[in-house]
């Protein structure tokens, strides 16, 4: 990779709230033109990187460039040419949905009309409702406001904090299609989400866990990279077969997944006898009605190992 | 200088979408006006007095005249013991008793005195002080008349109380610049501080900073109109105070406008400081409250006159910008002085702005804390 196609880079960044580590010598590298996804549950430290990169607040230790420039130094040059969603819901709610637009374009000294092809796609659903006042849109169309409003200076780089929390599936969907489309004009998107299956929409993710870097690939390239056979069970006593698989040696781990329990087991200790053998075990404890099946790890799963085996080292 | 006019633009709607913030702003001075023009009077008017006359002789019935001839007393009751006159005022149903002795006439005429007992309800006593000396200069005045060269030496000690600049002690001349230091602190301050706090609180703020507007213009667009409505109120109370409350502009206009505007200044200053400071629209409003209001109604002058007070509360209103702000404005407009009396006054409150303006500056930081 050469460094002149790297968009945003961090290298060692920590931060700190008072004795609370949000960050951790993390390091990631975003190409051009990608989109990249951080991925983590809340408290991972997703939104204190994003303040950082965002140039909002300084690290503690650690430096980070947007492209080519330093977020600490080139500070002014970064506003210019980036856009920013944050996580909550951040236009003004007693202004209306043009009003908002036409502020947030004059924010950055440009018209609406300068770059409205970028927005089109996006903004034509909720230009009907363009004297609503903002506070009382739906949360869909709140996200696609808000998106137009980061869109509206062309930036090179968007950074979008958890723009899909909070939102419909049917919205959500929709505004990954959005940003698919973005792609198309060379802008870098850089993503946090809490959902885990959002990241195979996305070009590489990092998966983030207490400030530090688990894994970062092609969604693709983190699923090849899971070292166990993933087993699905599912029956009557959920309860007693969670604790009944925990006792097994073999079992690396083992955890509620929606309506199933996902088994990891080593994959060395695996065989084409195993479920065979896990079956009769099982019954001879006394289980029941349970169905087991090999099942290909998604990418929370390989977030459960990742941070599984990241504690094993510590 | 588009982009200026946009962003005040959106200010103005802020304000004007938001009835609450209307109201503050526009109905707040009138509101104040009336009420400490009104009803919240010291003045002496419409007294209850109640009379017990045992005499009932010529001189008892011209002093009663006398003293409820004017607007000041009105007598609401005869009554033939103490008793009755305790209850009365217990009650609260008068506020004065008068209470002649007996044969009063005839020992005011052939011994030169006479006893006369007024009782006034304390539980008010700047009120109660006030109907004292009202009534006592009526019925001396009354006593003179009919007793004239026969009044006892001891007693013609008459005192010519005359009260300068406000003849008929009307309260409006001291509240007045009270209440425009109150309001112009309360607007300029308060509502500043919250219209940047909300946007600390709703995160567009954090959009702003990541963008190439600078903060100090930022600032400024906040700014324009909460001045522009300070001098809005401005001219609503002088307008009321001068038409409605009948209280004179005596001095120069042009210098109150000037000295209202430094204060305005000063107020402004604040109100961003306090928007450095706070994190919530409620704690800038605490704190709006505690650090300017509070100050600024028992601290400056406008309720209680701060010569009264113990010295280390004279010495923390030396520091309360409003304090000057009200005692310039007392001497401008009411006493009608020149400029330079109030030299000192304005050169402080310049002072005050230049430094809070610098503070305020200097503690807007271009990043999150």
């Amino acid at each position: 990779m050469k460094s002149s196609d790297i968009s945003v880079e961090a290298k060692g960044v920590s931060k700190n709230y008072s004795s609370v580590k949000a960050l951790d010598d993390l390091s990631l590298s975003v190409q051009k033109g990608e989109m990249f996804g951080l991925i983590g549950p809340d408290g991972a430290g997703k939104s204190t990187l994003f303040r950082i990169l965002t140039t909002l607040i300084l690290p503690d230790s650690g430096v980070a460039t947007i492209e080519g420039f330093d977020i600490k130094r080139d500070y002014k040059s970064i506003r210019r040419i980036i856009g920013y969603m944050p996580g909550r819901f951040s236009l003004y709610g007693d202004l209306t949905v043009d009003e908002n637009l036409s502020f947030f374009a004059s924010v950055f000294n440009v018209k609406v009309a300068d770059n409205y092809p970028l927005i089109e796609n996006i903004f034509k659903d909720i230009a009907p409702f363009g004297s609503r006042r903002a506070s009382r849109l739906s949360g869909g169309m709140k996200q696609k406001l808000a998106l137009s409003c980061a869109l509206i200076h062309k930036p090179s780089v968007l950074f979008l904090d958890e723009p899909t929390t909070g939102v419909d599936p049917v919205s959500r969907r929709e505004f990954w299609q959005m940003l698919e489309r973005l792609k198309t004009y060379g802008i870098t998107i850089v993503v946090s989400t809490s959902y885990m299956d959002e990241a195979l929409l996305c070009d590489r993710v990092a998966l983030i866990k207490e400030g530090r870097v688990l894994s970062s690939d092609s969604p693709r390239g983190v699923i090849d990279s899971y070292q166990n056979t993933l087993l699905a069970i599912w029956g009557d006593d959920m309860h007693s077969l969670l604790k009944e698989l925990r006792s097994y040696n073999e079992v690396k781990s083992v955890y509620s997944f929606g309506q199933e329990h996902h088994i990891a087991i080593d994959k060395k200790l695996y065989n084409h006898n195993y479920i065979d053998s896990l079956t009769q075990k099982l019954e001879e404890r006394g289980e029941r009605n349970f169905h087991i099946k090999v099942i290909a790890p998604t990418i929370e799963d390989c977030y459960m190992e990742f941070s599984a085996n990241k504690e094993g080292y510590e | 200088m588009r982009q200026f006019f946009i962003f005040v633009r959106k200010e103005f709607l802020h304000i004007f979408r938001d009835g609450r913030s209307v109201l503050i702003l526009l109905l707040m001075p009138v509101v104040q006006i009336i009420l400490f023009g009104f009803a919240l009077t010291n003045e002496v008017k419409n007294v209850k007095v109640a009379i017990m006359d045992p005499s009932r002789d010529a001189a008892t019935t011209m002093i009663t005249e006398r003293l409820t001839a004017g607007e000041y007393f009105r007598p609401y009751k005869m009554i033939t013991t103490e008793q009755q006159a305790d209850a009365l005022l217990r009650g609260g149903e008068v506020s004065l008793i008068l209470n002649y002795s007996e044969r009063f006439r005839e020992k005011l005429m052939h011994q030169g005195s006479a006893r006369l007992g007024l009782t006034a309800d304390g539980t008010d006593p700047n009120m109660a002080s006030s109907i004292i000396l009202y009534a006592s200069s009526i019925i001396r005045s009354a006593e003179l008349d009919i007793a004239g060269k026969n009044l006892h030496s001891g007693g013609v000690a008459i005192p010519n109380v005359r009260l300068l600049y406000n003849p008929q002690m009307k309260s409006s001349y001291n509240f007045v610049p009270g209440v425009m230091g109150l309001i112009l602190m309360l607007i300029c301050a308060m509502m500043t501080s919250i219209s940047i706090v909300r946007e600390k609180e709703t995160g567009t703020m954090e959009v702003l900073l990541v963008s190439p507007v600078r903060p100090l213009f930022l600032i400024l667009s906040k700014v324009v109109p909460y001045f522009v409505l300070s001098v809005v109120n401005l001219t609503t109370i002088l307008l009321l105070s001068v038409f409605l409350l009948g209280v004179p502009v005596t001095g120069s206009l042009f210098w109150l406008v000037i000295l209202s505007l430094v204060f305005i200044f000063v107020s402004l200053s604040m109100g961003l400081l306090i928007s450095s400071i706070a994190s919530t629209q409620v704690a800038a409003m605490l704190i709006s409250g505690l650090v300017l209001m509070m100050p600024v109604m028992l601290l400056s002058g406008m309720i209680y006159p701060i010569s009264n007070m113990p010295d280390i509360l004279q010495v923390i209103a030396q520091f309360i910008p409003a304090k000057w702000y009200i005692e310039a404005v007392r001497k401008l407009m009411i006493q009608g002085l020149p400029l330079n009396s109030v030299v000192t006054e304005l050169s402080v409150l310049v002072a005050m702005a230049a430094i809070y303006l610098t503070a305020s500056l200097r503690s807007f930081r271009d990043r999150l804390q």
